[in-house]
């Protein structure tokens, strides 16, 4: 084999060349990998929005839904505890719902809800998981001799109030998650949707 | 040593032709998948002919309605008449242990049937329904012979009866042939209408045995172009350095 | 660039990573004759990596459990994003595995590539056939159609023809007293398993090949000749000569691989059988069961030979055989030279009869039992084991011709 006749530069660009458009194609190739990860039909079709009817909800108590797989929770409010609410603002962690995340827009207002009377919100501690209990008693609790209502979670003590804002000085760091949602008639709330209203 | 390989394949070549398909003659389908006025006129009858016993448990209404050119409201209001939601998938009522009951077997699941049985196969079957008294239903299929199930779009095609031939078999001995199908009451569509129904239901059958398919061929002349773009590069690439081995 | 001389550097302080570049690519030299039965190897290599990615991926959403498993393929095809390219990529690709292996096998046939010093090179190489055989095998049942079902019933009814621990024996293989979920779920295992010591074997099979150096088309022992450097005169580096040359036979391939997936994936129902778009019912039996279409020709020989003493048996011991005998192939050639090219017209028949008798078999085997194809088979079965164990004869009585000392284009 001679050394003559090798012209380098021929060699170098068209193996640079080759290498690019093999390099893409390596890019084609691994794009559909990496897309076969995302949610499936399947996993979309269960995420779906549910609906809840509200029609039977007395002021005072809560129903839960199941969507994707966690609890939402709706409570009927009552006079007393809509009026309660700006008085708690000050033991509270972030009682303007300044962490965008935690909501959709059109619930970053005192009541973190569409409708005053009804909160809605996912009924998973923000601190590691657990679901909280419902204490909608306005009386004092052995967690708080100050109790207005709301929700104690049991595993490490959070607390969040009837707009499921976190008290401060507990450990879980945020309010709880309101999920996009709205009203088809005046008893039925589609959880999981808002149209884009968000 | 090229004529040894080349004189292989052309004396193995003759075996293709001998691999010919036996049973009925089927009808050629003529669908066309790109037509999607067909595609939806097959998901109507589909859903009004057949969903009643047979699910199509691997299709999703959402999908469907993608792939037709129908808004999820079309879908719903027009394809949909229990209360499944627009991501389930095509199912039915009908508790499989009681389909057993009435019909001896479960009316099977439809959703691939066009891939196992084949698109000519499907259409002359449901074009081939002749009447038989002996039968519990009183029909049978020429194509499936002593099928369980009643022909569904029989107030569309009316009904028709067998005609047989008398032919000798291998060893001599006769034996009726069908021939032809000879039309007995008149359905609510001519003849030509009727195999346009069955034309529009296969083509919506063998979309639903693989929706992607479409869209596979048309990915597919992108990555033929690329690959083949690539495969000059290389030869290029493949001359400049074997230039000087000899 | 001096960056990457540093590191370099201190990978090769830790790891002799220059060491394998040189030995193996880079001042590894193959014969310069190769010629385009020589892409198969790395061929084989690529379609390989092809099945473990694609078989991993479609392991992330495929259930192995009687009730899920046909839905979980639909899924697949219909629910996971570029699932259905994953599958039909996996699919062809396990019958482009076939069809390179054979043709990488009979490149074997026509050069010698199994003679001396190449015998353990090629006795690894059946090894890996076999290991292909199986985890085809139990794939093939993965999708629990009808012909999964049936196909996987009858195979493992001839471990239950083998006399007196038959019976056992299918039952063990089986976990069961049929073909049921929990075979399925270990077939499913096995599947997984057997691609990973399929890669190890490549690697041996590597090793092995690169002690020894390749053949090539004329059968010539390169390193015969070397020059004044020690490097054979008729060799080449692999690299850069062979890495970008099975560069261009990769994308020949690439097109064809390409074209089958996204234009013909079932391949006329040989890549993706018909009767297997049909849910696995143990009640109802198909009117053909025939295996995929790389296994038929062993099919055929199964068939071929007669029940004895009413005993399936001695099918199974020939279609054992047929696949063992290829581990004496380097024994049985006498001839005094590799290649075909300097055998004579006694070898170059039997070769073509060979190759022709093989296709043969394998269109008998998807075929169903006629009288005049089973005598078919009964002769083809016969030629087949004659062209092995009569080798030892008709390659001495041969006509030769001389070998040159240096390759030829």
């Amino acid at each position: 084999m001679s050394a003559e006749g090798v012209d380098l530069k021929k060699r170098r660009t068209l193996t640079l060349a080759t290498s690019a458009v093999g390099a893409v194609g390596a890019g084609y190739v691994i794009y559909p990998f990496l897309a076969a990860w995302a949610p499936s039909e399947k996993a979309k079709a269960a995420g779906a929005p549910v609906e809840a009817d509200i029609s039977k909800l007395e002021p005072g108590q809560l129903m839960s839904v199941k969507w994707r797989g966690k609890p939402v929770w709706i409570v009927c409010r009552t006079e007393q505890n809509l009026k309660d609410l700006p008085t708690l603002d000050d033991r509270l962690l972030d009682p303007d719902s300044n962490d965008t995340g935690q909501q959709p827009s059109y619930c970053k207002n005192p009541t973190r809800s569409i409708k005053e009377k009804y909160l809605v919100a996912v009924g998973i501690c923000t601190h590691l998981g657990c679901s909280p209990t419902y204490r909608p008693e306005v009386a004092p609790t052995d967690f708080d001799a100050n109790w207005k209502g709301g929700f104690y979670c049991p595993c490490h003590g959070s607390r969040f109030d009837l707009a499921a804002r976190v008290f401060s000085g507990v450990p879980a760091p945020k309010n709880l998650e309101i999920p996009p949602y709205q009203y088809l008639s005046d008893t039925t709330i589609l959880i999981g949707a808002d149209g884009g209203a968000a | 040593m090229r004529k040894l390989i080349f004189a292989i394949f052309l004396a193995a070549a003759p075996m293709l032709g001998l691999a010919s398909g036996e049973g009925p003659h089927l009808e050629e389908a003529n669908i066309d998948l790109g037509d999607q006025a067909s595609l939806q006129r097959g998901a109507k009858y589909f859903v009004n002919y057949c969903l009643s016993c047979h699910s199509a448990k691997y299709q999703r209404y959402n999908r469907m309605a993608k792939d037709l050119g129908l808004t999820d409201e079309e879908v719903i209001n027009n394809l949909m008449f229990t209360s499944d939601k627009i991501g389930d998938t095509m199912n039915i009522a009908m508790p499989a242990d009681k389909a057993t009951g009435w019909f001896g077997n479960p009316p099977p699941d439809l959703s691939v049937i066009v891939r196992a049985r084949g698109v000519n196969y499907i259409y002359s079957y449901l074009r081939s329904f002749y009447l038989d008294e002996k039968r519990p239903f009183g029909v049978n299929n020429t194509i499936f012979p002593d099928v369980a199930m009643p022909n569904p779009l029989w107030q569309l095609q009316g009904s028709q009866k067998a005609v047989y031939e008398v032919e000798k078999d291998s060893a001599g001995n006769d034996v009726q042939v069908f021939d032809h199908f000879e039309p007995v009451t008149a359905g609510t569509l001519s003849p030509e209408e009727f195999d346009q129904v069955a034309r529009d239901l296969t083509a919506f059958l063998t979309y639903v045995a693989e929706p992607i398919q479409m869209e596979r061929k048309r990915l597919g002349v992108w990555v033929l172009l690329f690959i083949a773009v690539f495969f000059v590069l290389a030869y290029l690439l493949n001359k400049e350095y074997w230039k000087n081995i000899h | 660039m001096n960056m990457m001389k540093n590191f370099v550097g201190w990978i090769d302080d830790r790891f002799p990573l220059t060491k394998v570049w040189n030995e193996h690519l880079a001042q590894y030299y193959a014969p310069k004759n190769f010629n385009f039965w020589y892409f198969f190897g790395s061929l084989a290599l690529l379609v390989l990596v092809n099945q473990i990615l694609t078989g991993v991926w479609l392991a992330m959403s495929y259930k192995p459990d009687a009730e899920l498993a046909f839905g979980s393929v639909e899924y697949i095809m219909r629910d996971v994003d570029w699932g259905w390219l994953i599958r039909y990529m996996h699919s062809t690709g396990a019958s482009a595995f076939f069809i390179v292996i054979y043709l990488h096998m009979f490149r074997g046939l026509m050069y010698g590539s199994y003679r001396k010093p190449r015998e353990l090179l090629w006795i690894i190489g059946v090894i890996i056939y076999l290991a292909m055989m199986a985890t085809a095998f139990f794939g093939y049942l993965l999708p629990w159609g009808q012909m999964s079902y049936w196909g996987a019933q009858v195979i493992v009814n001839l471990f239950s023809a083998v006399p007196v621990i038959g019976p056992d024996l299918g039952v063990w293989v089986r976990g069961d007293y049929v073909i049921s979920d929990v075979t399925l779920n270990r077939f499913y295992a096995l599947h997984f398993l057997l691609p990973f010591i399929l890669a190890a074997l490549v690697f041996v099979h590597i090793v092995a090949l690169h002690k020894v150096g390749s053949n090539n088309p004329d059968g010539i022992e390169i390193k015969k000749n070397k020059d004044a450097n020690g490097i054979p005169k008729d060799g080449i580096p692999f690299h850069p000569y062979y890495t970008v040359h099975d560069t261009l036979a990769v994308a020949g391939f690439l097109f064809l691989f390409a074209a089958a997936i996204f234009y013909a994936p079932e391949m006329g129902g040989y890549f993706l059988e018909h009767p297997n778009f049909e849910p696995a019912n143990p009640l109802k039996t198909p009117l053909h069961i025939a295996p995929v279409w790389y296994f038929t020709p062993f099919y055929a020989i199964l068939r071929a030979v007669p029940s004895m003493m009413g005993s399936a048996f001695p099918g199974v011991v020939a279609m054992f055989a047929s696949i063992l005998i290829m581990f004496f192939l380097p024994w049985l050639d006498r001839s005094p030279v590799k290649s075909i090219r300097y055998k004579g017209m006694l070898f170059k028949v039997m070769l073509f009869l060979f190759a022709f008798d093989f296709i043969l078999l394998g269109f008998l085997g998807t075929q169903p039992t006629t009288d005049l194809y089973k005598l078919m088979a009964q002769i083809g079965t016969f030629y087949y084991f004659a062209f092995f164990l009569l080798m030892p004869i008709y390659t001495k009585l041969d006509k030769t011709k001389p070998v040159p000392e240096r390759v030829t284009k």
